[in-house]
């Protein structure tokens, strides 16, 4: 049996959850064996029916007594008692903020080494896997010998499929916590005003790095993404410059963005940044170094100065949506 | 405050990543070291807490001796105590690493915790474990959050901010905690040259620690992924380009 960690929002399934349930019915068909899923909260009724083709055998909804918000002890605690009940080969999560938290407290508190970020996994007696490391930008090739194998999976690496199985057998759970599991929770939540698009759910972003040379030129990038509903992006240099805030940050430590076009300007292509925007369906350079890793990884570029090409493009764009 | 805060050097790499000849590590000659940035966040937030409440700010590293250059860094950005948890290399698994952590603290008090706060990175920009932090608070038996990007310290409780999508979980935990950070959380500030002079004066407190290996968890070998190589075509080297980039806007209907 394998137990994951279905996570989701108000019944709708996180599309990381099911990029690792990919992985999980892979090693529970190499084993002999079926997935069971563990979610937390509610929207019961909703979250079965998105999961009618997982492949689920059997989804626990976990009710934690006076707890209604993320609680990461008690979240490893309740799939910990779960795990005593059903004997798992291995327990996952997808490999987001919770997952890995929630896994590194089950390794912690059973004395397990916990794998993060599995791309895929050979099954035997010694688990032979790989993994992501630096940030998705290197490989690890590894082998796990405990018991469960405790593992969170890579995101936005696996796909989503369909196992066609129909609906799973929805069972209830409440473990039994003690004062301490019940010590670290969320106490509220405080929204935030998101203005304009976001940097992840842009169809275009505009990256702008050192090569911008200062906080105001910045204003150029603006001026071009509000013309075309595009998000401005940076690299980490122009946020430790002061240029742009943290938030405005692709890479190993910043945003992963996905858009059907990415223009990074005065990027140099630093693999650190480059793992915040593989996701990129295209890529097009604005450099005026033609040697510039970056134009090894582009679809398109342009071998000059920012500072003339982007206003140039606006003029364009405006010159024809004028005629 | 009294304040620790763990860092781990890592090669400090830039356009390519390069393996050693054995792909056990990543070949860091000529390349420097640094620590994880948001590690650099974490030793910036012990500074302004420490600048703020009082106290010390301790700063840890478990690496070789040229791992201590990493703790010379964070002295010249206003770190108070160094301390190098010595071993043969950085490449010791979370779960020895988290144990000499533990050791060591152990060693600091009578039974209790010598610190208020213990400042993590929420991963390590090698290894990305997402674990060490959790391990050490599991095996004090302290509170711990991960991920956090604002604390406000007050005497006996942390108030700390999880950033998720629309908005901010917040959790009240009391001290001591361990609490893990992300970059953002604030702007760390440089080193000057006469910060980083005076901050190889201050002295080390090194301990040697002995690493027990676990092992069921085992790396085989490294491997830096295969990118396609993009042909990428060159559209002009010069604002003449625009009408070539805005044919391809239109092409790709994001207009
Ligand atoms: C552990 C770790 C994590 C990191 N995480 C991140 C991260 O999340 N995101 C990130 O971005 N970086 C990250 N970095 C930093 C990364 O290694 C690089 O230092 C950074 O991405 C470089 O930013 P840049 O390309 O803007 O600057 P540079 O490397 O200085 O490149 C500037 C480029 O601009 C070009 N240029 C200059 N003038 C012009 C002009 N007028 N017009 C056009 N082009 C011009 C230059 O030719 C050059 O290619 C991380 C580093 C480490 C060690
Ligand atoms: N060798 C080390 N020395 C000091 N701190 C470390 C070391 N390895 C990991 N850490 C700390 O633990 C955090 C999480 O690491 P990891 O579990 O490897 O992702 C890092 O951000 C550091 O704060």
């Amino acid at each position: 049996m394998v137990l994951a960690l279905v996570e989701h929002v108000e019944g709708e399934p996180l599309e990381e959850s099911l990029q690792m349930l990919t992985l999980a019915r892979e090693i529970a068909e190499a084993e002999g064996e079926s997935v069971h899923g563990v979610a937390f909260g509610d929207g019961v009724d909703g979250l079965t029916d998105r999961l009618e083709d997982a492949g689920l055998e059997v989804l626990y909804m976990v009710s934690l007594d006076g707890i209604d918000r993320y609680a990461p002890i008690a979240w490893a605690a309740s799939l910990e008692q779960l795990a005593d009940e059903t004997d798992p080969a291995a327990v996952l999560a997808a490999g987001t903020d919770r997952g890995n938290e929630v896994l590194a407290h089950i390794g912690a508190r059973n004395d397990l080494p916990v794998v993060a970020n599995c791309l895929s996994v050979e099954v035997g007696e010694t688990y032979t896997l790989e993994r992501q490391r630096w940030g998705g930008s290197l490989i690890e090739h590894a082998r796990l010998r405990a018991g469960p194998k405790v593992m969170s999976v890579a995101l936005h690496e696996l796909p989503i499929e369909s196992a066609g199985s129909g609906a799973p057998t929805v069972e209830s759970f409440t473990p039994e916590l003690t004062e301490v599991e019940h010590l670290v929770t969320v106490d509220r939540f405080e929204e935030s005003e998101e203005e304009g698009i976001s940097l992840t759910d842009a169809n275009v972003v505009i990256g702008g790095g050192r090569g911008v040379g200062n906080a105001e030129d910045f204003d150029k990038l603006e001026e071009l993404a509000e013309l075309i509903g595009a998000a401005v992006g940076s690299s980490r240099a122009a946020v430790n410059e002061g240029w742009r805030p943290h938030d405005d940050q692709i890479g190993q430590t910043g945003a992963k963005i996905s858009p059907e076009l990415y223009i990074a300007a005065g990027i140099s292509g630093a693999v650190q940044h480059m793992v915040g925007c593989k996701g990129s369906k295209h890529l097009l350079a604005i450099n005026t170094d033609p040697e510039a890793g970056i134009i090894q990884k582009a679809n398109w570029a342009v071998l000059g100065d920012l500072h003339e090409v982007i206003p140039a493009i606006t003029e364009e764009i405006r010159r024809r949506q004028g005629e | 405050m009294d304040i620790l805060t763990c860092v781990k050097r890592v090669p400090n790499t830039g356009e390519k990543i390069v393996l050693t000849d054995d792909k056990q590590a990543v070949d860091a000659s000529g390349l420097g070291f640094t620590v994880s940035p948001h590690e650099e966040c974490a030793v910036e937030e012990a500074i302004q807490q420490v600048e703020q409440h009082g106290g010390t700010a301790t700063v840890l590293t478990l690496g070789p001796e040229d791992a201590s250059d990493e703790l010379v860094t964070a002295v010249a950005r206003g770190a108070d105590e160094p301390v190098l948890l010595e071993a043969p290399d950085t490449s010791a698994d979370p779960m020895a690493t988290a144990d000499a952590i533990v050791d060591y603290i152990e060693s600091r008090g009578d039974g209790e915790v010598p610190f208020d706060v213990l400042l993590f990175g929420n991963e390590s920009a090698d290894a990305g474990n997402y674990q060490v932090g959790v391990r050490v608070a599991n095996a004090l038996g302290l509170p711990c959050v991960t991920g956090i990007k604002d604390i406000e310290l007050e005497d006996t409780t942390a108030t700390a901010k999880r950033e998720v999508s629309g908005g901010w979980e917040v959790f009240e935990v009391p001290l001591p905690a361990v609490i893990s950070v992300k970059e953002g959380i604030n702007h760390p500030r440089y080193a000057s040259m006469r910060g980083r002079m005076q901050a190889r004066r201050t002295p080390i407190e090194t301990v040697e620690v002995d690493l027990a290996g676990d092992e069921r968890f085992e790396m085989v070998e490294l491997e830096v992924p295969e990118t396609e190589a993009a042909e990428a075509e060159i559209l002009g080297d010069s604002a003449d380009a625009a009408s070539a980039v805005v044919d391809i806007l239109e092409e790709l209907e994001v207009l």
